[in-house]
């Protein structure tokens, strides 16, 4: 579903797919790079060792002359006292080796580190970026988009991109290198035999990505059914009430274990494939080097080689066998990360709102008019608002009454700019400008509103009332508590204000939501009010206390307040009745009484539950 | 929750001996499997030993007389090492997966015993990972890990007991690392553990950030704390960043020991072995190749005990689950009897008539310490039509748990037909249970399978006859496939209205004699309303029925209303009673007839 909404926008070519890596690549590039140099240094420490030995077994161990080694190896024996000095004196090629290994660990480990570094900046750029991004899209869009979806995207195809480029990247050039240091050395020593030992390798590499690119399906395969696997302990655990109040305990178990059995029987011929593959991986590896050893004999007996040079060859050999498995691998793997760069370019395609600096900041504690505004939500056929015109006094309370559909929470939506008015469905002003005209973020902290259904974070209830105005004092908090009637349900908690709530604390009652959701507003000081239904799970007592307490501190603000209970609304000054998108009515509350309506209608059945003339 | 047990978990040898039952059924395939990966070790021994006769035989003697039987083994070689690899990793494989299969269903099957007080105290997402996470890991540790150690340890022992027999003294030499190399190694582990667990805990903390970002999108925009938001954000990934680095630098110092100490085995093999080259070149190389290898398996080892110490968690928590005892437990005798939920011996099963009754029952939860029922005592005839009504959260589903012993009292008894529930088994009880919840419960599936669920028996005739009663016949004549039609996870390719129809099709298909149902409150569109309130009064209409009730039409048609408030029963009678007696009822009452009668004026 999402798919058809955010690639409709244009067309991608893949240079702009590069353009973002390369975006989020910055501050990362430099320690990649440093990264990269680190893997060149520890490849060539990785040659000269070799060459000690080659050197210690022919000219200084074995007494060869100097001749046939390369002017710059011969200048460094002789600077170390010459074969016969280092031959009673062998722990100075000892010490030699150590030297390299130094550089080399140290190389590997700043290979390790600058990688890290350049990965968990990377990560960190995506992360920040698509959060902050996120924060920033429409309203609209993330009507549009499921949340799972959308975190996935957000977590595993991150981790996808990082492992591509700070793993298989990196690793690729440094296996690269490796491969071609190892080469240059062997074709230094010995052509033939270096020609020799490439023969296979074609064939390995070759192999080792055609089975790769087989085995993904299988994979996927296994992938799909854990999936299936996994959702039914998910639907038995959650319908657990229904499973044994049907007394359905052995479908249940024969089922699971039908799809456990098919499901592991997939992962055993995953395995006799990888093992076979792994197996034939073995003897081609092996087979080479076999050749290596054989040929090398062979070389070495028709003088075209000597023994230091043979067990330097077999080392060079050695160190580009496993890469060489490795490779097949990687290029597979590696082309599964296109799939996440687009699924991320996706999001960053969407457009954010803006808050235009330029935009105007008028004083929001005027009159409200809403004029010929008509509005239909993308997608949808018919209108949710049509032609709705009203005037909303400053300092005023104006009621709204409506069903469900009847498009009173998106006119809340429109005012707060949620949603855009699209040119041609009127205009909605404060104090005669255009909200349009407005800075977003000056409009929306102008505006507080609680909604329907109030959402806590998960942090504590000091830290979820403040959240919008960090400011504040300790006092102005227990000020907002008290007039949302918040206060006792506070003391009642162990720990107060510091009680963690949301999805890993205390679980707060709808009607505890509510308060706490208006509390947290009214920390907003907003000049215009709205509550969104935001007292129907508050019994009627307290919804009367909560509205007093709020008229005493708050009765210069503009409120609005959606609501079913007559008992509310008869408190506006005015009230609006709207029907499927049209304004049905519009009054006070006493001529709304006095008119036939849906008002009246409405009013006569409470009045008549409230004056206990209910009978059975 | 989850972080108090990581330290909690400490079972004699890390928890090992517990799995042996689940080994003991892949013995043989694990003996092969170690025997093979013996055979491997010795094969990559053999390849220095194979050298080191090129080196002294070929090379230095000169000759080249035994080259062709000399390749023909070392093919032979080659190629025995291939197969034994490929029988041990198969078996590795095979074992992991088999074991993974066994633990899950043993899980599985276990969770199908439990008592709802298990369910109502741990959440779904945590006996999920149960099921299926934890053992996976214990299943990779009782075949991989195993198979690495078997490998790594003996190719360690293998190759210094070749060195020794070559060369004692250099061996000696070489040999002289290794503890020390343990002992660094085991230090890094330890911090390493560690930091990946601080690493798992950040990690799932940006993931909440992401899921609160997206899910409180409204609400951050409504309060203009984008910013506030996004700087927190970055201050969890600047955390994240920091942990990572250092990780990596653990890890990079990790791997520079290991580097360093493979170098120092060869600079020792070179400083105090040189002189062997000047005979035999061979015997050096092969020193050098041993050397250098042995740092490798040592490494692999720490592994393996740092998997087997953070295995243990999930071993510990596996078995934890396995071993919870259910609270509601058919005794000896009834399983005997009656059967269990597995094999019931329906041939031994008394029909059941439907009367239900409370007997000075007292209840309270097991992990509550509060009685919600006291003496509590009450006759439901069979044909009875109760309602429970209260506001949300009040405990109405008290007296349903104990109905369909879900829950056992704490005092007094349930009975069923005037015997005791736990005289008979708990299937015997179910079979003649239906229930619809609130938010209808269907598996995915096809829609027929979903009304098959409670009567697998039913024909097409008898499924198209309880679809009609309940209306719910056009919901799946709309369906392209009809009945074949795929319901979606948990149903989600049905509206709420339509799922709840069908759950009521399905309670009708089983035809219950107890029938317990749980009225949703959310809100449907009139049509759909109308038709739920007259399958609401079909499904009940012949049986004894338990209503959570939120709707006035059924409230006011029970036999009996049961009032609760704060858990516990306040108020009981008819509706013309309890209105009369103007109490805590009356108020609830008044507020929901105002509430439908708004919304149906303003629809």
């Amino acid at each position: 579903m999402s798919e058809t909404n955010t690639t409709k926008s244009k067309p991608v070519r893949g240079s702009r797919r590069t353009g973002l890596i390369w975006r989020f690549l910055k501050g990362s590039r430099g320690f990649f790079l440093l990264c990269m140099l680190c893997a060149v240094v520890s490849a060539l420490a990785d040659m000269v060792t070799p060459q000690i030995i080659r050197v210690a077994v022919d000219q200084v161990l074995g007494g060869a002359s100097t001749e046939t080694l390369s002017p710059a190896v011969r200048d460094i024996v002789a600077a170390a006292g010459g074969p016969g000095y280092l031959r009673t004196h062998l722990w100075i090629m000892a010490a030699g080796i150590m030297a390299v290994a130094l550089v080399k660990a140290g190389s590997q480990y700043g290979f390790r580190v600058f990688n890290a570094r350049g990965g968990e900046t990377l990560v960190k750029t995506m992360r920040d970026t698509l959060y902050t991004h996120i924060e920033r899209l429409p309203f609209q869009w993330h009507m549009q988009h499921h949340t799972g979806d959308i975190i996935q995207r957000c977590t595993s195809d991150i981790d996808t991109m990082k492992n591509f480029i700070s793993e298989q990247l990196t690793n690729l050039i440094r296996i690269l290198v490796l491969l071609g240091l190892s080469i240059a050395f062997m074709l230094g020593m010995n052509i033939p035999l270096t020609l020799i030992a490439m023969i296979p390798v074609p064939v390995i590499i070759g192999y080792s990505i055609r089975f790769h690119h087989q085995i993904w399906e299988g994979f996927q395969k296994c992938d799909e059914n854990e999936g299936k696997l996994s959702a039914m302990v998910q639907e038995n655990l959650t319908g657990v009430r229904v499973v044994r109040a049907f007394g359905r305990e052995r479908y249940e178990r024969d089922r699971f274990d039908g799809q456990n059995e098919y499901y592991t029987s997939l992962w055993v011929k995953m395995g006799y494939v990888m093992s076979r593959f792994w197996s034939t991986a073995d003897i081609l590896s092996g087979l080479q080097v076999m050749l290596v050893v054989v040929f090398g004999v062979v070389f070495c007996l028709r003088d075209q080689m000597t023994s230091g040079e043979y067990i330097a060859f077999l080392s060079y050999n050695g160190m580009m066998v496993w890469p060489i498995r490795m490779l097949g691998r990687m290029i597979s793997e590696m082309s599964k990360a296109g799939v996440s760069v687009e699924r991320i370019g996706q999001i960053m395609d969407a457009e954010e709102e803006k808050d235009d600096p330029e935009g105007l900041t008028p004083p929001l504690n005027q009159e409200i008019c809403f004029e010929h505004v008509s509005f239909s939500y993308e997608g949808s056929a018919s209108e949710m608002l049509h032609d709705v015109n009203l005037t909303i006094p400053a300092g005023s309370t104006l009621g709204i009454l409506g069903g469900t559909g009847s498009g009173k929470s998106t006119m809340m939506y429109l005012l707060d700019r949620l949603y855009d008015l699209p040119a041609s469905g009127g205009r909605i002003t404060i104090g005669g400008v255009d909200i349009q005209r407005m800075r977003l973020s000056h409009l929306r902290s102008g505006i507080g509103i609680v909604l329907q259904e109030p959402f806590m974070f998960s942090r504590t209830l000091k830290e979820n009332l403040m959240i919008a105005s960090p400011g504040m004092t300790e006092e102005d908090l227990r000020e907002a508590s008290r007039t949302a009637h918040l206060e006792e349900t506070i003391d009642s908690f162990s720990r107060g204000y510091e009680t963690f709530v949301g999805e890993r604390g205390v679980t707060l009652s709808g009607g505890q939501k509510q308060r706490a959701a208006i509390a947290r507003m009214l920390t907003q000081k907003a000049p215009i009010m709205i509550f969104d239904d935001s007292l129907s799970a508050v019994d009627t007592e307290t919804d009367a206390k909560i509205r007093k307490a709020l008229e005493k501190k708050f009765g210069q603000a503009t409120i609005i307040l959606i609501s079913h209970r007559m008992t509310t609304l008869s408190k506006a000054d005015r009230v609006l009745v709207l029907d499927h998108g049209r304004v049905a009515q519009l009054g006070t509350p006493e001529e709304l009484r006095s008119q036939p309506g849906l008002f009246r209608e409405i009013d006569r059945i409470q009045s008549m539950t409230r004056e206990e003339e209910v009978t059975a | 929750m989850e972080k108090k047990e990581e330290y909690r978990a400490s079972l004699p040898f890390f928890g090992i001996p517990r799995l042996i039952p689940y080994m003991k059924k892949y013995r043989k395939t694990l003996i092969l499997m170690i025997i093979c990966g013996l055979c491997g070790t010795g094969v990559d021994l053999a390849l220095p030993l194979l050298q080191r006769y090129a080196l002294n035989h070929y090379i230095t003697g000169r000759t080249m007389d035994t080259l062709p039987f000399y390749v023909v083994l070392y093919v032979a070689i080659i190629l025995f090492g291939a197969v034994v690899n490929y029988i041990s990793t198969r078996n590795a494989w095979t074992t992991e997966v088999s074991v993974n299969r066994d633990l899950r269903s043993a899980a599985f099957d276990h969770l199908q015993k439990l008592s709802f007080s298990y369910f109502n105290q741990n959440a779904v997402g945590y006996i999920h990972s149960r099921v299926m996470s934890d053992t996976g890991r214990v299943g990779s540790l009782v075949s991989w890990t195993l198979m690495d150690s078997v490998w790594h340890l003996s190719y360690l022992v293998g190759s210094i007991v070749v060195m020794l027999a070559i060369n004692a003294r250099l061996a000696l030499m070489v040999v002289l690392i290794l503890p020390l190399i343990v002992v660094l190694f085991s230090l890094f582990q330890r911090k390493l553990i560690r930091a990946n667990r601080e690493i798992r805990e950040l990690n799932s903390k940006i993931t909440g950030d992401f899921n609160e970002g997206i899910t409180g999108a409204k609400t951050i925009k409504t309060l203009v704390i984008e910013e506030k938001m996004g700087r927190d954000f970055l201050s969890d990934t600047a955390g994240m960043k920091r942990k990572g680095i250092h990780v990596a630098r653990l890890r990079g110092l990790f791997a520079l020991t290991m580097n360093l100490a493979s170098s120092l085995a060869l600079a020792i093999v070179l400083w105090k072995g040189g002189y062997i080259a000047e005979s035999e070149v061979g015997t050096f190389s092969m020193f050098m190749s041993y050397a250098q290898g042995m740092m490798e398996p040592v490494r692999w080892i720490v592994d393996a005990i740092s998997d087997v110490i953070t295995t243990q968690v999930n071993i510990e928590r596996l078995t934890r689950l396995l071993g919870t005892v259910p609270d509601v437990k058919d005794t000896e005798e009834v399983i005997r009897l009656y059967g269990d939920s597995f094999d019931p011996k329906k041939e031994n099963w008394e029909p059941i008539k439907g009367d239900i009754e409370f007997e000075n029952v007292s209840f309270r939860y097991p992990d509550g310490d509060e009685y919600v029922l006291e003496h509590f005592s009450l006759k439901i005839p069979f044909g009875s039509n109760i309602a429970i009504v209260g506001e949300t959260g009040a405990g109405k589903s008290t007296l349903v748990n104990l109905v369909c012993r879900f829950f056992e009292p704490t005092e007094g008894r349930v009975l069923i037909d005037g015997r005791d529930a736990r005289e008979r088994s708990q299937l015997w009880l179910h079979s003649a249970l239906g229930y619809v919840l609130q938010t209808p419960h269907l598996f995915s599936g096809t829609i027929r399978e979903n009304l098959l669920y409670g009567n697998p028996a039913a024909t097409e005739e008898e499924i198209w006859k309880a679809l009609k009663l309940v209306s719910a016949d056009e919901v799946v004549r709309r369906m392209d496939k009809g009945l074949e039609a795929d319901v979606g996870e948990g149903g989600d390719l049905l509206s709420t209205g339509e799922k709840q129809l069908i759950s009521f099709a399905r309670a009708i298909l089983a035809d219950p004699r107890i029938l317990v149902l749980d009225e949703a409150t959310a809100s449907v569109d009139t049509l759909t309303e109308q038709k739920i309130q007259a399958a609401i009064e079909t499904v009940i209409a012949g049986r004894t029925s338990l209503v959570i009730a939120h709707r006035l039409s059924t409230v006011r048609n029970a036999d009996l209303i049961l009032v609760v408030q704060d858990g516990k029963i306040v108020e009981q009678g008819t509706h013309a009673e309890l209105l009369q007696a103007r109490g805590y009822y009356y108020r609830l009452y008044t507020r929901q007839y105002e509430e439908e009668a708004t919304s149906s004026v303003l629809a």
